[in-house]
């Protein structure tokens, strides 16, 4: 499961109706004052908190009668109780009261093996027989666990009896780990949230099915009344808990910060501190926080008015991602006056902004309740335009003209967004659409019954959670059993081109369900599908592009498993550094070679490629001989034998190159490079890549990333690591200029070939000298050509941009660190391609462990780790990483607007 | 706990074709006019109040009507009839003064002793279609989750112990009465099924042996909830814990309004998927005049599209309906139950999945 998917899947249980943790509400209950109670619940589940947790647990209540009163109440009030409840108390008699009042299946919060297996055995049974789901605190008879090992081990000793003893469903338990807070001073507190999270994964790892929860608050218990601090742990600590696989969390998520809204020093300090990264992080983190101190970063982002003075739409998409109201009219007012038609503020500035909400949703910045609020925002900005809507209708005259066709639109059952949909609505409108919009949880019945009656030309579903996508195939089966043929158009956050072709269109042949990207292109395809006389066609072009998206999935199905990085990262390559003494260079920094003698190379040649190069497959020298291509391939041969001889003797091209080696020593999946020894200073930071395949447990074969060959920093192992680039195209254009025609495609193209040949020869031979003088690691090695092209040497040499490091851009890098542009004249284009092309770079490993590999294809989760170290956004990282994705980032980027 | 020695014969049945249960007892008793001495009998005639539309009362005033009626529906086809024990407990007898925990449990007894020889005399008359015991469990005329009172909606005039309580002498009746299953049926307040439920569980611990348990909601409306506002989804959410053997609907809507939910619960629930529609909706005169010939095709559609399991009638229905019934879903094979993706399934008035 990727990030993106965690985050957005993750469950806010609204914690405001709790009498321990809100001083509000528990006065509300002491002074009786259950309408204004009510209200608290109503604006949690408003707010996007999709259970919400009711706690009486105070010393002079009756606990019982107060949960019973207010969960009596809640029931009679549809906007709560459509929500399930969590009974919070460490009471089992409140428990048991709350239990009784509750139609619906709720979360019981909490048993523990706290009084011992008897008492637990006995609540679970009823927790099960009234029909509820259960948190279990991480909690013996010995206490609260505080360590990895007692957190794991106490919940997998709950799960066995659980599931053995009670039949209790995997499904249904929710474990707390308890967190604890952290930075208290006490040094033995340190470890408190890193201890959470590694026993969540450990938790998640070994027992699936089971839900992992929290109450996050607890965390920054020590820095009470510096709410900027408290609120920056909290989302640091959520931001990388859940991608260990919390999948829900006691929060009051309406004020969480946006990860990307903590400054930059206090994110650091932060997550040294949850993260447990550094000795002194604690003390950091107290000298600093004085200075972040002030008020809530909510109010201080309503009070701090900067962001006034950009421009209109950097000002809409502020007020879209904070869910600011207070502006919206006057800045879409501004927008309005700037655009031509009202419309296009919708389809620009304002898209735009849900659309960054949508990214920062998507990559696990934001949560769902946010995402509420940036809806409200776009909906008041709608609302204001629209009396402008309606008056160019009327000036266009469009009012009295017959409407271009009826569209039916609804966000499915079980879904509440209907922001996109609300979108896609007007826009249709503003085209002369007549559009019926039957809300937000609309069954499938009655939109089939709707659109029957009403005679719809094309119906539109959307929808914002992952449940809609089922809810959508249903609805488009029944759309075929019963007899429907009109257009099925699928819009909103968790859909996709893909979903929709794979999943969707399937259940519904008689006409097509299609997917439409987002409002902007949504009148294009209505119109296209409407047409009397490209509309059949359209729908062909459709159904073929689904066809091979179809097809496509269905190949990439079968290679697709991947594992976590965290997974793949535990399975690294494993060297045995103890036993292992690496060979120092003979010299640290680069080394030159200018204008390197043609003639030592061309023995270094390896010819089989050369021969593909012309798409003739057999492997030298025994293709010479072959049958089918033997006599073109002599020819060619012959040829290119000429032509080399004639580039050698006459010295046509330079070859040069540069070489280097570093004390370096591996810190996770990256590579540190040293200026010298000790090493204390940073040259540079090489970073790489590490496999995810899922592979055959039983296998045992290792994730390796490049990283793992060379000794990790703790280990204290002086490692070494080399660099090169060298190239034999030097001159290759005047070259070509001067000797062949420009009619001479073959001349050229023979040339070009035997260039790229010196090129990998050169690499060859440098990297035999390395091994045998300039590294000296492998000094007596005697191996003839044939076993060098073999690779039968020890150490290899890969190539950024190859299979073992598909990151091209990883060769800026080593151009920094041997000037290779200035030494060798050998330059990187835009995109990390070298000039002349007949160049190889590369690094040197020398461990004799070392080999070549491919990392293959990578999931989100390491691209977004990989962006953070190399400090790019997760887009960068898409961008310069899309040939080995493991995932669509388009289909992550879809507008998140349902 | 031992399963019951009857479940066996159930499952095979089930897993063969659909099932057919019987029609609307109310109905039937209604055609035959009874008065308030009919009710009365003999043992009953000097009764403190009136006890005129106390049905259950029957089976110890009347035993011979009912037997009749069991009778008809066997004749007509039926695998399950259910018991004539629909209010047979001391909250809805509460309307009759009759109240009591002893006369409560003798209803459910001789009520399942009744349907009991009724059916085993058809199961020996034709072994390869052995007939089956449901013990019906209505809902009461009480809510728990919904006050009675306009102006004070955290008020309840029942609550969740008292309801259990009641339940559980019901249940112990209808057990050693001779029932093959308990149907939990025409809920219309989820919370008072949970509370059968629960009685039902301890009751079953408290004998040792385990009956299969078949749920009946009701979806009142077109809005497509139950009374007390949860949609089917989440209302099998709810109760799923039973692990029931059959999932559905019954009584409010006829045949043709039903077919929505019901294949929302064919979509969701691993479990069968029964039901028993009102022969159509009631007319002005609060008659139900859907033909036996309508209804079966109004039904027949979800047995050719593999979305049911059980089918029976409900109010208006009567032995020629449920004869219809039987011979228009005959050919059709039983809906395959579903494998559904483990994922924690819970519910407010509507469903949340998780993940």
């Amino acid at each position: 499961m990727t990030q993106g998917n965690a985050a957005q899947s993750f469950i806010n249980v609204g914690e405001r109706t709790n009498v321990t943790g809100s001083a509000k509400f528990r006065k509300l209950i002491e002074a009786n004052d259950y309408a204004a109670a009510l209200a608290v619940a109503r604006s949690q589940v408003e707010n996007g908190a999709q259970i919400i947790d009711v706690n009486m647990d105070e010393g002079l209540l009756d606990s019982e009668k107060a949960m019973t009163t207010f969960l009596n109440l809640i029931a009679s009030e549809p906007d709560i109780a459509r929500v399930p409840i969590m009974i919070d108390s460490s009471k089992w008699s409140v428990i048991e009261a709350g239990l009784k009042c509750v139609q619906g299946k709720a979360i019981v919060n909490s048993i523990s093996l706290k009084e011992g297996e008897e008492a637990f055995l006995d609540h679970a049974r009823k927790v099960l027989r009234y029909g509820a789901a259960v948190v279990v605190m991480a909690f013996d008879e010995e206490g609260q666990a505080d360590t990895i090992e007692r957190k794991v081990s106490i919940c997998e000793r709950a799960y066995k009896i659980l599931t053995e003893k009670v039949g209790f469903p995997p499904e249904d338990i929710i474990f707390d780990p308890n967190i604890f807070a952290v930075a208290t001073g006490i040094e033995e507190h340190n470890g408190y949230g890193l201890a959470f999270i590694e026993a969540t994964r450990q938790i998640k790892e070994k027992m699936p099915l089971v839900h992992v929860s929290g109450g996050v608050s607890n965390l920054s218990f020590s820095f009470r009344g510096n709410e900027p601090v408290r609120e920056a742990m909290h989302s640091v600590f959520l931001y990388h808990a859940i991608k260990a696989g919390m999948g829900m969390g006691i929060v009051n998520a309406g004020q969480l910060t946006l990860y990307d809204d903590i400054p930059v020093e206090l994110r650091e300090l932060v997550e040294d501190v949850v993260l447990n990264r550094r000795e002194d992080a604690t003390d950091r983190l107290l000298e600093a926080a004085p200075r972040f101190k002030g008020e809530s970063s909510a109010k201080r982002q309503e009070k701090d008015l900067t962001w006034r003075e950009k421009a209109v739409g950097e000002r809409l998409t502020h007020a879209l991602v904070h869910g600011i109201t207070d502006f919206i009219e006057e800045d879409t007012e501004e927008a309005r006056q700037a655009a031509e038609r009202p419309l296009h503020v919708i389809e620009g500035p304002l898209m735009d902004g849900m659309n960054v909400v949508g990214d920062l949703f998507g990559s696990g910045k934001m949560f769902l309740p946010q995402v509420v609020k940036s809806a409200r925002v776009m909906k008041q900005a709608v609302a204001y335009l629209q009396p402008f809507l309606e008056q160019e209708k009327t000036e266009l005259g469009l009012e009295n003209k017959p409407a271009a066709g009826r569209i039916l639109m609804a966000t499915v059952k079980g879904d509440v967004h209907d922001i996109g949909k609300n979108i896609v609505g007007v826009v249709l409108q503003c085209n002369n659409y007549e559009v019926i919009d039957l809300g937000v949880m609309v069954p499938a019945a009655k939109i089939l019954e709707t659109a029957r009656k009403e005679k719809v030309d094309a119906i539109g579903l959307s929808g914002l959670i992952t449940p809609s996508l089922d809810e959508m195939c249903f609805v488009a089966a029944e759309m075929e059993r019963e007899g429907f043929d009109v257009p099925l158009l699928i819009g909103g956050a968790t859909t996709s081109r893909v979903h929709t072709a794979v999943k969707i269109a399937p259940n519904y042949v008689r006409n097509q369900a299609l997917y439409v990207l987002d409002a902007s292109r949504a009148v294009g395809v209505v119109s296209k599908l409407l047409s009397e006389t490209d509309g059949p066609a359209y729908v062909g072009e459709i159904r073929a592009e689904y066809d091979k998206v179809r097809q496509q999935h269905l190949a990439n199905e079968a290679k697709k498993q991947r594992i976590t990085l965290a997974a793949a990262r535990a399975n690294k390559f494993e060297i045995d550094w103890k036993t292992y003494a690496p060979t120092k260079p003979q010299f640290f920094g680069p080394r030159v070679f200018e204008s390197y003698d043609l003639a030592e190379l061309v023995p270094f040649i390896d010819w089989t490629p050369f021969f593909q190069t012309w798409e003739l497959t057999g492997r030298y020298p025994a293709i010479l001989d072959d049958n089918k291509v033997g006599a073109e391939a002599r020819k060619l041969f012959a040829d290119a034998r000429e032509l080399l001889k004639k580039i050698v003797d006459e010295k046509w091209l330079t070859a040069r190159a540069v070489i280097g080696f570093w004390p370096a020593n591996s810190v996770g999946d990256d590579i540190e490079l040293y200026t010298g020894e000790p090493r204390v200073a940073r040259l540079a930071m090489l970073h790489t890549l590490r496999q995810q395949i899922a592979r055959d447990p039983s296998r045992n074969r290792a994730h390796t990333a490049l990283a793992d060959f060379i000794a990790p920093k703790e280990t204290g192992v002086a490692d070494y690591i080399g660099g090169f680039a060298v190239s034999a195209g030097i001159g290759d254009e005047e070259a070509l200029k001067a000797h062949f025609k420009a009619t001479d495609d073959y001349g050229r193209i023979l040339f070009k070939a035997l260039a790229d040949r010196l090129a990998e020869a050169f690499a060859e031979h440098m990297h035999t000298r390395v091994r045998r003088e300039f590294w000296g690691y492998a000094k007596s090695e005697k191996l003839s050509n044939d076993e060098l092209i073999l690779e039968k040497y020890s150490g290899i040499r890969p190539a950024p941009g190859y299979p073992a490091q598909p990151d091209h851009t990883e060769k800026k890098t080593l151009w920094r660190l041997m000037d290779v542009a200035n030494k060798t004249g050998i330059t990187l284009t835009e995109s990390f391609a070298m000039w002349p092309a007949a160049s190889v770079s590369g690094l040197y490993f020398a461990n004799p462990e070392s080999h070549y590999f491919g990392v293959g294809k990578v999931e989100r989760d390491q691209v977004e780790d990989y962006a953070k170290r190399k400090g790019w956004t997760v887009a960068e990282a898409e961008r310069w990483l899309a040939p080995v994705l493991n995932y669509d980032p388009r289909s992550m980027d879809a507008p998140k607007v349902a | 706990m031992k399963k019951i020695a009857s479940w066996a014969a159930l499952e095979k049945a089930a897993s063969e074709r659909i099932l057919i249960i019987d029609g609307a007892m109310g109905t039937m008793i209604q055609k035959r006019k009874p008065t308030e001495e009919t009710y009365r009998g003999v043992r009953f005639k000097d009764w403190k109040q009136d006890v005129k539309g106390n049905n259950d009362l029957l089976v110890l005033s009347q035993p011979e009507m009912i037997r009749e009626i069991h009778e008809e529906y066997l004749a007509a086809g039926a695998d399950i009839i259910e018991t004539n024990t629909f209010n047979a407990q001391v909250v809805s007898m509460a309307d009759y003064g009759m109240d009591s925990d002893e006369l409560c449990y003798e209803m459910n007894l001789e009520a399942a002793k009744l349907a009991r020889a009724a059916a085993d005399a058809w199961t020996a008359k034709a072994p390869d279609k052995p007939r089956f015991v449901a013990g019906s469990i209505g809902p009461t005329n009480r809510t728990a989750s919904i006050s009675p009172k306009v102006n004070d909606p955290g008020f309840r005039n029942v609550d969740f112990d008292t309801l259990r309580d009641a339940y559980k002498t019901q249940v112990r009746g209808l057990i050693d009465g001779g029932s093959d299953l308990i149907l939990i049926e025409t809920i219309f307040d989820t919370l008072n099924a949970k509370a059968a439920g629960f009685a039902t569980l301890e009751v079953f611990e408290e004998k040792g042996v385990e009956l299969p348990i078949m749920l009946s909601g009701t979806i009142t409306d077109r809005s497509g909830r139950t009374l007390s506002g949860q949609t089917a989804e989440a209302f099998w959410y709810s109760l799923r814990h039973l692990r029931p053997f059959s999932v559905g609907l019954n009584c409010a809507l006829g045949a043709e309004l039903m077919r929505p939910y019901l294949a929302d619960l064919s979509h969701v629930a691993d479990a069968r998927i029964s039901a028993y529609p009102n022969a159509g909706l009631p007319n002005a005169m609060g008659e139900y005049d859907e033909t036996p010939h309508d209804m079966a095709c109004q039904i027949e559609p979800w047995a050719k599209d593999g979305i049911l399991n059980i089918v029976g009638g409900c109010c208006g229905s009567t032995p020629d309906h449920i004869r219809h019934v039987a011979e228009h879903v005959a050919k059709y094979k039983p809906r395959q139950l579903p494998e559904i993706e483990p994922k924690m399934r819970l519910s407010g008035l509507e469903p949340f999945v998780a993940g």
